[in-house]
């Protein structure tokens, strides 16, 4: 082994190694350090998860595991292409490395929007991700692990996009990790103003079988009359352990459509609320979900209206194979001024296997006299008419089940405007199926 | 020349064995024939459709099909269709997000060869063309398969299937039940654009409507799960007339 000046990493997420991330960061600024600190205090003050916990109602603690997980220091060689779409410009990652950046279009600088790594946004930009960060969290059971994420992110993005621009390209931030027991921090924060338009697609993968740690946390925030959409897009080993938490914010008359795609992950749990701030704000909520081998996947939401006249539409869908394991429990919050509000959540299994085991609870909790609220849970099979009709015209019972399933998440795929985007999504979806 | 062979058929619904409902049929249909099987509700007529085709829900106790010579029975429905038999369903499946194009690609495909590439442009302009002859809009091409559309619709989508599959058989299940009399033209003109030496039909109704539009070469009358007359065309116009009551009457009186 060779001499090395680098202070010495211990193999896991201690305070020791915390000091050296906040040593490497010293040119940031002080309040960025200082939210950081109190971040690490915070994920050593709270718990672990309990059985008594009733935000990790049926989910397994025992796998909840993070020591032995260490920051990665260098590049993997490998980067798997995800944004095989025309996008805007893209941001990508590969074990904590920004590994390529492509130039934000100059037209679009000129009107002011900015796309660019966290550490660059702190430095430059400090104002504005100090006025967003975590503000409004999500809250939904993983606040240990949100902030283990604040203390050691280093690696997201910031966009931003001023007041009326309009931005039809996606913009693309991508997280990969490889080699054994690397964790991954991601923080990404979507700013949009009045009336702005934007996308963001992030994705997470690993480039290996090996196990990874990712805990990944986003602030989306739509201004009045703003129109966000976010997607992310999580392909993990099968060995990960995955955290993801969205925080959604939608002013008056915003519109923000979010999409979750779980592909991977041994343990992988998300979260995200929602809060309609404004008259007539609107926040579609979506997420696919392909549950394979033995893995679990946990969905926690949050529908939160605070003001009249406002909506959101959940719609979280997970096919189930193997002896795969989901749970979904969302809530709808009315507070007491949010009359006319209109608020669905539909979480739809699709069980392929008889050994998978789907948990659903869905929960209302209305404040207000003048709403239409309705939650739903269905399981179900491949229907046998629609398999038959297939195969009655020559097609293979594999690839007729395959198509089934397919059919069932085009439903959510289809709510994306973009084509393009829409098709990448359902390549990669169907690269889970290919053995 | 195919033939189609139907022997000493019985059929029952897999959940009652014991029950049959088509109780020994036999019929062969040769391409460039075509078939009319005629006979009142619950008769057995569906069933007999369906069973060939490898519906699940129907078990065959005895008796045999054979395509050219050979048994289909221990086929899968998906070998049966690839062997070219093609079923006009009575009632098609609405499969949501699963676009026209794609599923009638993926039927095209599975005819392929393993590694054979499909020609997609040869496959769009076979595909628009037939969607033409049968008055069928463009736009139907991205629209799930079914869903939401009318009867005429659905029926017009079998009958486009159809002809973009070219199967050796075709067995109609009740295709003119639920259309106006609009869409039984458009219908019957594609299926008659289709009749010549490569394909056998055996169309199955309760009408003789249908029949004054495809002219059929043979016309059965099915009772309680057999066949009990044939004819010619003039056997439909006959029982148009008298009614099924009298194949009853004259069944009672042998």
């Amino acid at each position: 082994m060779s001499a090395s000046a680098a202070p010495t990493l211990t193999p896991s997420l201690d305070s020791v190694r915390f000091a050296t991330h906040l040593s490497q960061r010293s040119y940031l600024p002080a309040w960025w350090l200082e939210t950081k600190k109190a971040a690490w205090n915070q994920f050593n003050a709270l718990p672990m998860p309990s059985r008594t916990d009733e935000t990790w109602r049926f989910s397994s603690l025992s796998s909840l595991d993070i020591s032995g997980f260490e920051l990665p220091e260098d590049a993997s060689q490998h980067i798997p292409n995800l944004s095989d779409f025309p996008h805007a410009a893209e941001i990508i990652y590969s074990n904590r490395q920004l590994v390529a950046r492509s130039a934000v279009p100059a037209d679009l600088v000129a009107q002011g929007v900015i796309f660019a790594p966290l550490d660059e946004a702190l430095t430059k930009h400090g104002d504005l991700v100090k006025k967003y960060f975590q503000k409004l969290p999500a809250n939904l059971g993983s606040e240990k692990f949100v902030a283990l994420n604040t203390a050691f992110t280093g690696t997201g993005s910031l966009l931003y996009v001023p007041k009326g621009v309009e931005i039809t390209s996606p913009f693309v931030v991508q997280h990969t990790l490889s080699g054994a027991n690397k964790a991954a921090f991601p923080h990404t924060i979507v700013i949009l103003e009045d009336n702005a338009k934007a996308t963001l697609v992030e994705f997470f993968v690993s480039a290996d079988k090996s196990r990874h740690l990712a805990s990944g946390v986003n602030d989306l925030h739509a201004g009045p009359g703003a129109q966000l959409t976010y997607v992310g897009a999580q392909n993990w080993s099968a060995d990960t352990l995955a955290f993801q938490t969205n925080s959604i914010v939608a002013e008056r008359d915003a519109k923000v459509l979010s999409l979750n795609v779980h592909l991977g992950g041994r343990q992988a749990r998300h979260e995200s609320h929602s809060r309609l701030l404004g008259p007539g704000a609107h926040s579609e909520m979506l997420a696919l979900t392909v549950a394979t081998g033995d893995h679990e996947f946990d969905q926690r939401t949050l529908q939160t209206h605070v003001s009249p006249n406002t909506t959101s539409n959940l719609l979280y869908k997970n096919a189930l194979l193997d002896t795969a394991k989901t749970i979904f429990s969302g809530l709808i919050i009315v507070e007491p001024d949010a009359q006319k509000t209109d608020a669905y959540q539909k979480n739809r299994n699709l069980i392929l296997s008889d050994d998978a085991e789907a948990h659903s609870l869905p929960g209302l909790e209305i404040q207000a006299n003048d709403v239409r609220c309705s939650h739903g849970s269905t399981s179900s099979r491949i229907e046998p008419e629609q398999e038959f009709y297939l195969q009655a015209r020559g097609i293979k019972p594999e690839a007729a089940k395959q198509m089934l399933i397919f059919a069932f998440f085009e439903e959510v795929l289809n709510k994306l405007e973009n084509e393009a985007l829409h098709k990448s999504l359902s390549t990669l979806i169907e690269s889970k199926f290919k053995k | 020349m195919s033939s189609l062979e139907i022997r000493d058929l019985v059929v029952a619904l897999t959940a009652t064995p014991d029950k049959p409902i088509v109780k020994g049929l036999n019929l062969t249909i040769k391409t460039g024939e075509v078939h009319a099987i005629m006979g009142p509700n619950g008769t057995g007529k569906s069933t007999l459709s369906k069973a060939i085709a490898g519906h699940p829900d129907y078990q065959i106790i005895s008796g045999d099909v054979i395509l050219d010579g050979k048994s289909i029975l221990e086929m899968e429905p998906d070998e049966r269709a690839r062997a070219g038999l093609f079923l006009a369903f009575q009632y098609p499946s609405e499969i949501p997000g699963v676009s026209i194009a794609n599923f009638l690609r993926a039927a095209v495909q599975a005819r392929m060869a393993e590694g054979e590439e499909l020609d997609a442009t040869g496959y769009y302009k076979k595909l628009y063309g037939k969607m033409d002859m049968l008055k069928i809009d463009r736009k139907f091409t991205s629209r799930s398969v079914n869903e939401g559309f009318s009867g005429g619709e659905k029926k017009r989508c079998e009958i486009l299937q159809m002809a973009m599959l070219e199967p050796s058989f075709s067995l109609m299940d009740e295709t003119d039940s639920g259309l106006d009399i609009d869409a039984l033209k458009i219908v019957a003109e594609g299926v008659n654009a289709m009749r010549g030496d490569k394909l056998g039909v055996l169309l199955i109704t309760h009408y003789q409507r249908l029949l004054d539009y495809i002219v059929p070469d043979f016309v059965h009358v099915m009772y309680d799960g057999r066949i009990v007359k044939s004819g010619d065309k003039s056997l439909a116009l006959e029982l148009e007339a008298k009614g099924y009551d009298w194949v009853k009457t004259e069944l009672a009186a042998v």
